[in-house]
Parts: structure tokens; sequence; C-alpha cells
């Protein structure tokens, strides 16, 4: 952990003062900061809010949205929800997966991008959908996704 | 046509047509209006999703509610132009029926609308949701304050029970019932929930909902909150809906400044607040008591359902937890009354539902209808059919837990029971359309798949059972099923039905069932002939060209990543040991020669194919030399 992680694992602890059962919540903001969890996080968090670090770890390990690996840059989801897998969303992934040389929850080597596949973004009509860096993509196929990543540095 | 005084443009900025480019629509606006110094004349509105998002992005210019779809940045300047100044229509952008090619210019002229019954999503594109006063100008909290000013807490409880209200998250149980019981049990202390952890892929009528109209659910929770007695509430939303998070918050701050949250609401003398949750994605969370959980910070695994949430549920108080569509409802039965209420629907079913429209339909998009309407309404008349001239093979209602209905069942009516009398379920709302290239053996393996990736792992038929299933499932879909299979199958449904814990366990097994019962052949086909019918399933298909109509474009074999075509005589050739069937041939090839095509000989491993090129093109050779 660096000096500003410090600061910024006080700042958020400090929203949630006093509110009962805000663990969650406070792993969320964290994971939107920091991108991830390290053990390092864990542990200062655990002492810092007296929750045992076995049970921060249970609750983080459980939910998809918190990681526990680093991840890239950009963090590409394609969506597997059922109205994106009839129109195609399998072969979006694997175009995905081809370009960049990994599979889902996985991260390329020069730490560019992490490719994770999703449950329903909830933007069933516009699909197969990808998500890229918070920016939805509706009606995605392989030359627009190629043009994407590769506007994104994709070796 | 007459000069249109514009005065105000309405932009959809939900997910979906955001997802579209609704953000470059609304700039290139911002920068038109300010070019021409219309910023006094022409409001721009960044409204929520009215539902058709098949067209996005959708815009209205008011008045006279001209209904453009499909807007792009670069149309925007003809807009401005043609609409806003000269009271001209822009003919390219209005709806064209596809049957009589006639233009529909106002949203009542659309078909997909006007076959709805829209009591819930009407407004969407009316209201800013980030703004409360859209709300109120539109009658908003006019409920509340009715019922905080001239009805006592066990009258709104009945009101409501008259109404015949229930649940719109899945189970359909009585809403009316659930608040009494929360009412009536014990505990100074009770809470209130909105459950916007909408998990069921293809759902997405309460994103729309907390999107685009939040007010109207936050209303509805705190009449709730004052018929049972709590004085504070949860907005459990998925972290997967950012926007809708984002919008529920300001909705609770606004509400707060203009006193519709806080101590002593409107005068009454009644204490209510509320705050937002985010789920941290976990498809269970959605289930009752698994939230409760998630609310307490813990874990988002399912309780033991003896225990009633609506006695002892968060922090172990009586809480009244209800889908954001469910509340949504309160405020319309209290301005309008449960007699009108309940005139709308079937015998046990009330009111409208709201239904996602996708897969394989031309109109994608939300739907509200009166319950009772068949599914062939829905997608015929509403949804404009099934695209490309394709048949219809079924449709897939409930979500991942729900059932796939035959075609030969589309005169159904929609409602709670008879959905399940079929074996499938309302859930909260999916209808998705499949066609002929859809098989629905791999569907069902597709849902059992999700399932077995969201299963919480706490009891062991629903952890163990989706695994064997799973199992089973690939090997027919790869080709190595054998008979026994589907008797297993059977016997593993029996078990996580009778033995799981919650109703994900107990349900999941739905999508297997119902397919074995409606398509029998097609598992055959798979398990028997080793053959997929829909040509989906990669292990039992393979590419392959036809001579005779290949031009020799080369188009393939330069985009083929396994370098698996190549060129004999001036056509291409799939090599099929090389072949992974991924399908970028199929769909490169251009529309004119059409010759790659998909087969399924009923082998579980197809033989190399060039043989059979080498054979066609023998052929090929010798009526050219004749």
């Amino acid at each position: 952990m660096i000096d500003s992680d410090y600061e910024l694992l006080d700042n958020i602890i400090k929203r949630y003062d006093g509110i009962e059962g805000s663990l969650i919540q406070l792993l969320l903001d964290l994971n939107s900061e920091l991108h991830w969890l390290s053990k390092d996080v864990i542990w200062h968090l655990s002492q810092r809010i007296g929750i045992p670090r076995s049970q921060i770890f249970r609750v983080a390990s459980f939910y998809k949205a918190i990681s526990l690996t680093p991840v890239g840059r950009h963090r590409i989801s394609v969506c597997m929800g059922t109205a994106c897998q009839v129109r195609g969303a399998e072969r979006l992934l694997d175009t995905t997966e081809s370009r960049l040389g990994i599979i889902p929850g996985q991260t390329t080597k020069d730490r560019n991008f992490t490719l994770n596949r999703v449950n329903c973004l909830g933007c069933c009509a516009i699909g197969p959908v990808m998500v890229v860096d918070d920016d939805y993509h509706g009606r995605m196929n392989s030359k627009r996704t190629e043009k994407i990543l590769n506007a994104l540095g994709a070796e | 046509m007459e000069r249109l005084t514009s005065r105000e443009v309405a932009i959809c900025t939900g997910t979906g047509c955001l997802g579209l480019g609704a953000a470059k629509v609304v700039s290139a606006f911002k920068i038109e209006i300010e070019k021409r110094d219309l910023q006094k004349d022409v409001r721009i509105k960044e409204t929520g999703c009215p539902g058709f998002c098949e067209k996005g992005t959708l815009v209205v210019v008011h008045p006279p509610g001209v209904y453009y779809m499909g807007v792009q940045p670069e149309d925007v300047q003809e807009i401005v132009e043609e609409t806003i100044l000269n009271g001209n229509l822009v003919g390219r952008l209005l709806y064209t029926d596809p049957a009589t090619g006639k233009k529909a210019i106002r949203e009542d002229d659309i078909p997909f609308y006007s076959h709805q019954m829209r009591l819930l999503i009407k407004d969407n594109i009316k209201i800013n949701p980030k703004n409360i006063d859209d709300y109120i100008a539109l009658g908003g909290y006019g409920a509340l304050s009715r019922v905080l000013s001239q009805m006592r807490p066990q009258e709104v409880i009945d009101e409501i029970k008259s109404s015949g209200l229930r649940g719109r998250g899945g189970g359909g149980f009585p809403t009316g019932q659930k608040w009494q019981s929360t009412r009536d049990a014990p505990g100074e202390i009770k809470h209130v929930i909105v459950n916007c952890d909408e998990g069921d892929p293809g759902a997405f009528m309460d994103r729309a909902l907390m999107e685009g109209n939040p007010h109207s659910v936050l209303e509805g929770l705190i009449i709730g909150a004052y018929a049972v007695g709590a004085h504070s509430g949860y907005i459990y939303v998925r972290m997967e809906y950012p926007l809708a998070v984002q919008n529920a918050r300001i909705a609770l701050k606004q509400a707060r400044e203009k006193g519709f949250l806080g101590k002593n609401i409107l005068s009454s003398g009644f204490d209510f607040d509320a705050s937002v949750h985010r789920g941290a994605g976990a498809f269970v969370s959605g289930e009752s008591t698994a939230l409760m959980n998630a609310l307490e910070g813990k874990v988002g695994e399912p309780r033991p359902k003896y225990i009633h949430t609506s006695e002892c549920g968060v922090w172990n108080r009586p809480s009244v937890l209800n889908n954001v569509e469910t509340w949504a409802n309160i405020p319309l039965i209290i301005n309008r009354g449960s007699a009108w209420f309940s005139s709308i629907g079937t015998k046990r079913s009330k009111g409208t539902k709201i239904f996602s429209l996708v897969g394989k339909v031309n109109n994608t998009g939300l739907v509200e209808v009166a319950m009772g309407i068949s599914l062939a309404d829905i997608i015929y008349k509403i949804g404009g059919g099934i695209p490309g001239g394709k048949k219809l093979k079924g449709v897939q209602t409930g979500g991942p837990s729900g059932g796939i209905i035959p075609a030969k069942d589309l005169q159904t009516p929609v409602d709670f029971d008879e959905l399940t009398l079929l074996g499938s379920m309302m859930g909260s709302g999916s209808i998705i359309v499949i066609d002929e290239d859809t098989c629905v053996v791999d569907l069902a393996r597709y849902f059992v798949d999700f399932l077995c990736d969201e299963s919480c792992g706490k009891c062991t038929p629903c952890r163990e059972g989706l695994k064997r299933l799973r199992e089973i499932l690939d090997g027919i879909v790869s080709g190595s099923g054998s008979e026994g299979d589907l008797q297993l199958m059977k016997e593993i449904a029996g078990v996580m039905k009778k033995a799981s814990l919650c109703a994900l366990g107990r349900s999941a097994a739905n999508p297997v069932l119902s397919s074995m019962t409606y398509f029998s052949e097609e598992y055959a086909a798979h398990i028997i002939e080793k053959r997929c019918p829909a040509l989906a399933c990669k292990a039992l298909i393979s590419y392959c060209i036809e001579p005779k109509l290949c031009i020799g474009c080369e188009l393939c074999n330069k985009n083929c990543p396994q370098k698996a075509i190549r060129q004999e005589h001036d056509i291409s050739v799939i090599d099929q040991s090389l072949c992974t069937r991924c399908g970028i041939c199929f769909d490169i090839c251009p529309p004119k020669a059409m010759a790659v095509k998909k087969i399924s000989q009923g082998q579980s491993r197809p033989a190399d194919h060039s043989s059979l090129n080498t054979n066609l093109k023998s052929s090929l050779n010798r009526s050219r030399k004749a």
C-alpha cells in the first residue's frame, strides 16, 4: 500500500462510520477506487474497523464485484445474459478472447486489459453488449470489437 | 403542415439508448441549440427509458410529440432546422410500419406502443429522473399526501388487499397480505425494502423504473412504510446498474429536501427515511432472505424459509420486501382506487405487468400489458414477429428458473397461474423469444451453467445437483450423451425440487424439465443421432463451402483465425481437421454468394468435408467441361 491508499481507506471508513452492516458498501467503494483489494488493504481494513480478516475475505470472495487479483488498465465485460446469448454473445466473447489472448477472469501480460464475462447488464434489447470501462456498447460485432480494442492499444 | 412551436426535446438517456450513443445525441442538441441561440426557447430534457430500446436513440419533440427513432448525432442539425424551426417532419426518422409502410408521428400511432397498456412506464419519457419537480408536475406524491392526511394505516392495507396486487418479483405473493403480517408482527422497529437486485438475465424492467421514474417507487415505499409502521427503509440496487444507483440516491436527496422523507412528513407526524444499498454482484442475493443478509453486510446466502421475513427479516425485525414494480403500483392504486385496479387483468392476476421482450423478435424492448394478454399478441402485435422470416420455436419466460414454452402454446394468457401450469413461471417478466436457430438443449445447458455459477453452495441438492446436470448436458451437446441421461436428469431434478433450501435451487431444474417435456425430439436427435437440428451445438456441426456458390473472393480464408481455409481451383475449401467452428467464415461470406453452409450430419465429429468439397468440386468441374 502507498501513502495515498491509507488516506483513501480512512476517508471511506469515515463515510460509513456508525452505520450498521456497511461492510459490503465499504468494500465496493474501495474496489471502485483501487480496482482490486490486496491482502495488505484487507489487513489494514480489518485493523481499522475491527472485523476479522477471515470475515472480510469471506464477503470479498463471495461477491463478483469485488476483485482480489490485480486488474488491467481497461476493463472489458462481455454480457452473457440470455438475450445477448441468443444474439451471438458467445461469438463476441470468442473474438475478444482470441484478440486479447486471454480468457475471462484474466489480465493481459502488459496489464492493459482485464476480460470478464457478466450475467446480464439489463440492456437486453441492444444485445450483444460489451462494457468497456463503464461505457456501454450495444449491437456489437467483431468489426466494432476490433476497432474499440485497437483504440485502447491492444497489441 | 402547421408550424410547430417546439419548446422541449425529450431524449431517452436510459442505459439502452446510452449504449447506442444517446450521450452524443444530447451534446449534439446542446451545441446546435446554443449555436442558433435558442436556449431560451428550447429545453432539452434527458429522460428515462420508455421501452422501445430496439429503435434507440429515441427523441421526442414537444409539442406535439413527434417521435423520432434511431437518432444519430448527425441527424440533430436537421431535427432542429426542420422540426423545431420550420415545423416540418423528418420522415426518415419516424417509425415506419414494416407491413404497410405507413409512417407514425406520435407515440400512440406506433403499434409497439398502441397495443400496450402503459400505466407505469408511460411517464418515463416525460420525466427527467434527476428532477423531482417533473414527477410532482404529473401529480406525483399526491397519493402520499392523501394517505398521510386522510387514511389510517389499516385502511391503506385494506385498499391494497382489495386491489388484488401480487408481488411482481416472481413469486406472486399477495402484497396486502404480506404488509398485514408485518403490521401485525410484534416489535417496535420495522423495515421496508425495495428489491432492485434484478439478476434474471433478459429482464430489465426494474432498471427502467429505477432509472427512469425513481420517485414513483419511492412514493410507494413511503406509503408502505406508513401502512406497516416502519420508519426506516432500504433501496437495494445491484451495482451492475450504476445509473439506477445514482438516480435512486438523487431521488432520496430531493425527496428529503421537499419534506417527503425525514421527520414529520408533510406535517403528519410520521417519520421515515431510506438509504441506498448496492448489491455486489451475486444473483442469489435477489432472493429475499439472501438480500437481507446482504443488507446486514454479510454473505448473501438464503436463510431457512420457515422463518417468515415479514416477522423476522433484516436485523431480525419484521420487514416488508417488495419488488420495484410492486412498489411503483402502490401510488396508482391509491390514486385511482382498488376497484379500478382490480378491473384490469384476469381473475387471480390483477393490473398490468411489464415484460422485457427480447431475443429473436423484431421490436425488442419493455412492454407493459394488462395481465391475461396472450403470448402470441405480445410477440406478433407488439413485437412485430420474428426477424428474417424465421420460424418461431418457443418462448422462454421467468428467467433462468423459468421454462421454455413451445410455439403451440402461444395462445396461453399471461398471468401468474397459467404460466406455472405450463411448467414455466412469470418470474420477474422476461420473455425471450427463440427461433429455429436456437438449440433448446444448448439453451437449457446455458441456464444450468448460469445457475451453477450463481448457486451460493450452501445446500447440497442445489450445489451438487446443478453440477451433475451441467455435466450431463455438456455431454449431450458435445455428442457423448447416452440414453439413460434423460431419466437421470429427471431424478436429479426431483431431488433438487424437494430438498433445496431456497427458490433458486427448487426451481433450477425448470428449464431442463420443461425443455425435455416439450422438445423431446431435439434431445433424441442429440443423444441418438448425434445431430443438432438447430445447427447450433459446435461439436455436432461443421461448416463447408458449397463449390457451386463460392465466388472465390477469399474473404473467408483471409479472415479465418485458424488458417483452415485454402484456395483450390479458384474456390475456397475448409480443412475440417483445423476448423474450430467459430463461424466467422459463415458470417463474412458475402450475401450474394452465401456459399458457407452449416451441416449436422449425425456424427459426433464429422468426417473431413474437404473430401465432400472435392466430390462436389469434381462434379462441378465435370459440368464445366460439359
